[in-house]
């Protein structure tokens, strides 16, 4: 079939720019596995502790919310239940992105129109993409259905477990592949099958959590490699639902990318207006422009998570209160009331989440300068500091915005819960705020990347992941303090308790702020990347 | 001030790639200046060092008498450029890109802007990434052309034109030079510098190797002389300017730089001329023999 012509060699594209990307993503997804899975042997060994856990599941909606349902009331199936749903939802961003990178990415750049000018077909690029995904996926069940079983979990259900993310990571692959057909632009096709992803989220969670509703669940996918039920009976006829869902929406997919034409998608671009409005004059209304749907798209994401972690703070008492000696292990990692110990653990997460933010709202710099979009402005009399701050802005304010956001909605529907909106509203967000500097740490680290070795930018994400396995890892792995404190998250002070103090936050702030000035300095004294 | 541009010995590495070899350009004030040289030669990076977006390595640069590099954001207010693949983002609609651009630059002239709309056909409302290769170059060349500017500094700007957008893009460039302003026109189309130009430059593997003005530089081509003569000719081989000679009895055919033409031919008539073709010199030939010593490694012509 010509239309198929040439996906051997894109498959072969495809891996050798990828090779660091897939690898790093799936070592990524082991290490994840394999340190939860050590860790979670320990923590519910007893029948009794089970059965505590198991009952909380059972009044607290939010577990539910965020979990799904557990099936089973062995430690393996408990983990299951606690990891299974997040990572999934990890392992299907990944499949969309690398689909999307590969298929509508490359058209809209123009790079596949050299492709399709020559020896290949017009389906080549999909399949070749799908498969390379497909691929990546099989090789990661495989690696966890070894790991849980060298962790000594029972192998027919570790076999379903990790079968449920592969089906996941497959199933949203192909969902990418339909959005590449739909628009023209690879950031909205992204954005569509995020929106799908997490769409499926939500409606998992209102099935799951809603009594006579619990069918909702079963139209979600996200719902589904729960429904395997991993060392609890497993059903595997529920892969085979996976399979029909991702078969159906890849031969819409294909016939959609047989039917367009090149570079068009499915839905034609309204025209946009003739003039440019008088206020997209300066160089900060252009990046406002160009970043503002990303800002959007996170705003939408803080609201969500605030809800959730809101939700949650409500069930702390009565989960911990009831259990003295978890209490007591929660106190150890902080000071002050439960409550606002748990709020200063959530927000530590939620520093690294936004910080993936403000790396991406950074980031954009360098994609602007390497698509040559930096030149036409620095070619006016736009000079480079005042260009790369229009999008730094949006790098250092967003994260504010972000917590801001984050921090009001968790006060508000905690506050609401225990009838004090006013004071729980402040706690919560002086506990987002608190973070900031930590994130302004790694904004900076991504500028001086920008100034001085702009061609490894991307070292940014390895910071951030690294300082994510500090974070999560270093006390499992009892690492020493000065490992633990080249994370610029384990100097954020706690805000319960009279501990609190100021002063590694004007450090960091001011760390912050050095390493920005010196990528400013970087990029003002460098060449600009030109095609060639 | 009568420079505009004056560039001299500037180097540019990148790595291990010489693009700039002490490569010297010099651009009067008021005049449209050809730039030309093959592909890889060096013309673009010319284009961004004087547009500060690259750094010399060594040499000197002066444009509109400031230092590109250092001065900027100052010097760009009073000139416009144009890529030869313009680039725009997606999202945005050439007459929104044709505004930001032209107000970034410190503003544009409103009625050239519609006019320009008008005879290139542009439709402004598209979202750029609806845009072919041509409508960029479209939308890139009416912002340039828009503004109110001194200088001109065009890279390839018409690749990916169509011929009668091309003609209306020369037509265009004449307006600009009789209003007085400067223009560095980078181009591989000749029938373009021989209309717009009144001087050109040459460059090579980042060097200049030709500068001067049309005439001056017809003057470096050869005449093709083939020739039926009455003796069978000798000594025609020791002429100084005369290339690839081809004695066939009494026909002969040669080369001849066109400064020594009259030395050729008187010697080719003390032979007794019965029959006599000569070809005129063409740009294109000129153009060819450096682009093709190019492609031979560099052979000196
Ligand atoms: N950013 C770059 N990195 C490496 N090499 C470059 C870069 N830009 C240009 N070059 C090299 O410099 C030389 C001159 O390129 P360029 O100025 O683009 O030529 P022209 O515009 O005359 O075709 C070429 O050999 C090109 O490959
Ligand atoms: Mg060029």
């Amino acid at each position: 079939m010509t239309a198929l012509a040439g996906t051997g060699s894109l498959i072969r594209l495809a891996l050798r720019r990828d090779r660091w990307l897939l690898p790093i993503w799936l070592v990524l997804f082991i290490v994840i596995v394999q340190s939860s899975a050590s860790a979670w042997g320990a923590l519910y060994d007893t029948p009794e502790e089970r059965a505590s856990i198991i009952s909380q599941i059972g009044t607290n909606p939010t577990f539910k919310a965020i979990y799904g349902i557990n099936y089973g009331d062995t430690a393996d199936a408990l983990f299951a239940w606690r990891y299974g749903a997040t990572i999934g939802v990890f392992v299907a961003l990944m499949s969309l992105l690398i689909v999307t990178r590969h298929t509508r990415a490359e058209e809209e750049s123009g790079r596949l129109e050299l492709v399709s000018a020559g020896v290949v077909g017009r389906l080549a690029p999909l399949t070749s993409s799908l498969i390379v995904v497909f691929g990546a996926n099989l090789l990661l069940a495989a690696a966890v259905t070894g790991i849980l079983t060298g962790a000594g979990f029972e192998t027919t259900g570790s076999l379903a477990f990790a079968l449920g993310l592969a089906l996941s990571g497959i199933l949203f692959a192909t969902i990418a592949g339909l959005t590449a057909q739909i628009t023209e632009s690879a950031r909205f096709a992204n954005a569509l099958a995020g929106i799908v992803l997490g769409a499926t989220y939500l409606l998992r969670a209102l099935g799951d959590t809603s009594e006579g509703l619990g069918w909702l669940s079963w139209l979600s996918p996200t719902g589904w490699a729960a429904r395997l039920k991993p060392y609890a009976g497993e059903q595997w006829w529920v892969a085979g639902l996976f399979l029909g869902v991702a078969l159906v929406v890849g031969v819409v997919a294909y016939v959609l990318n047989l039917r367009r034409d090149f570079g068009a998608g499915l839905v034609a671009p309204r025209p946009g207006p003739a003039r440019g409005a008088a206020s997209l004059g300066t160089p900060l209304a252009l990046a406002w422009r160009l970043q503002r749907g990303l800002l959007y798209g996170w705003i939408g994401g803080f609201v969500f998570l605030g809800a959730i972690f809101g939700g949650v703070a409500n069930g702390v008492d009565d989960i911990f209160g009831a259990n003295p000696e978890m209490e007591e292990i929660v106190r150890k990692l902080g000071q002050g009331t439960l409550v606002e110990v748990y709020m200063d653990l959530v927000m530590g997460m939620v520093a690294l989440i936004v910080s993936v933010y403000s790396i991406q709202a950074a980031l954009r710099l360098r994609s602007e300068e390497t698509g040559l979009l930096a030149e036409p402005v620095l070619a006016t009399a736009v000079g480079r500091v005042r260009w790369a701050v229009s999008h730094l802005v949006f790098a250092v304010l967003g994260p504010a915005l972000l917590l801001l956001v984050g921090g009001t909605v968790m006060g508000l529907i905690y506050g609401l819960a225990i009838d004090d909106v006013g004071g729980q509203v402040g706690t919560s967000v002086r506990s987002s705020l608190v973070q900031l500097p930590a994130v302004w740490v790694l904004t900076g680290f991504a500028l001086l990347l920008f100034g001085f070795l702009p061609r490894l930018i991307a070292a940014a994400w390895a910071a951030l992941v690294v300082f994510v396995l500090l974070g999560q890892l270093g006390p499992i792995l009892e690492l020493s303090q000065g490992a633990m404190d080249v994370s610029p998250f384990t100097h954020i002070p706690k805000t319960g308790g009279e501990a609190f103090t100021a002063t590694p936050l004007i450090w960091l702030v001011g760390i912050a702020a050095v390493l920005c000035a010196a990528g400013l300095y970087g990029f003002r004294r460098r060449d600009l990347a030109t095609a060639g | 001030m009568d420079t505009a541009i004056s560039v001299s010995g500037v180097h540019k590495h990148f790595g291990r790639t010489h693009a700039l070899d002490g490569l010297d350009l010099s651009v009067a004030t008021g005049e449209v200046h050809g730039f030309l040289g093959p592909n890889g030669a060096g013309k673009s990076t010319t284009i961004r060092v004087l547009l500060g977006l690259l750094r010399a390595d060594s040499g000197t640069a002066t444009l509109l008498g400031g230092d590109p590099w250092r001065d900027a954001t100052t010097l760009h207010r009073r000139l416009a450029y144009v890529s030869g693949d313009v680039t725009l983002w997606p999202g945005l609609s050439g007459g929104e890109i044709i505004d930001l651009l032209g107000r970034l630059r410190g503003g544009l002239n409103k009625a050239r802007r519609d006019e320009l709309i008008e005879r290139f056909e542009l439709d402004p409302r598209k979202k750029a990434r609806t845009y072919s290769k041509g409508n960029r170059q479209k939308v890139g060349l009416i912002a340039a052309l828009a503004s109110d500017v001194e200088l001109l500094l065009l890279d390839e700007p018409t690749s990916g034109l169509d011929p009668l957008m091309e003609a209306i893009f020369q037509d265009c460039i004449k307006e600009e030079k009789e209003g007085g302003r400067t223009v560095l026109l980078s181009s591989h189309i000749l029938a373009e510098v021989e209309s717009l130009c009144d001087r050109v430059s040459i460059i090579r593997n980042g060097r200049t190797v030709e500068t001067g003005t049309l005439s001056d530089l017809r003057h470096l081509t050869r005449t093709s002389i083939a020739a039926e003569l009455a003796v069978r000719p000798t000594g025609l081989d020791a002429l100084s300017g005369v290339h690839d000679l081809v004695v066939d009895g009494h026909n002969v055919k040669f080369e001849v730089d066109t400064h020594e033409l009259d030395a050729a031919l008187k010697a080719v008539t003390s032979f007794g001329v019965r029959s006599l073709t000569s070809q005129p010199p063409t740009l294109e030939e000129l153009f060819l023999r450096h682009y093709e010593d190019e492609l031979n490694g560099g052979r000196t012509a």
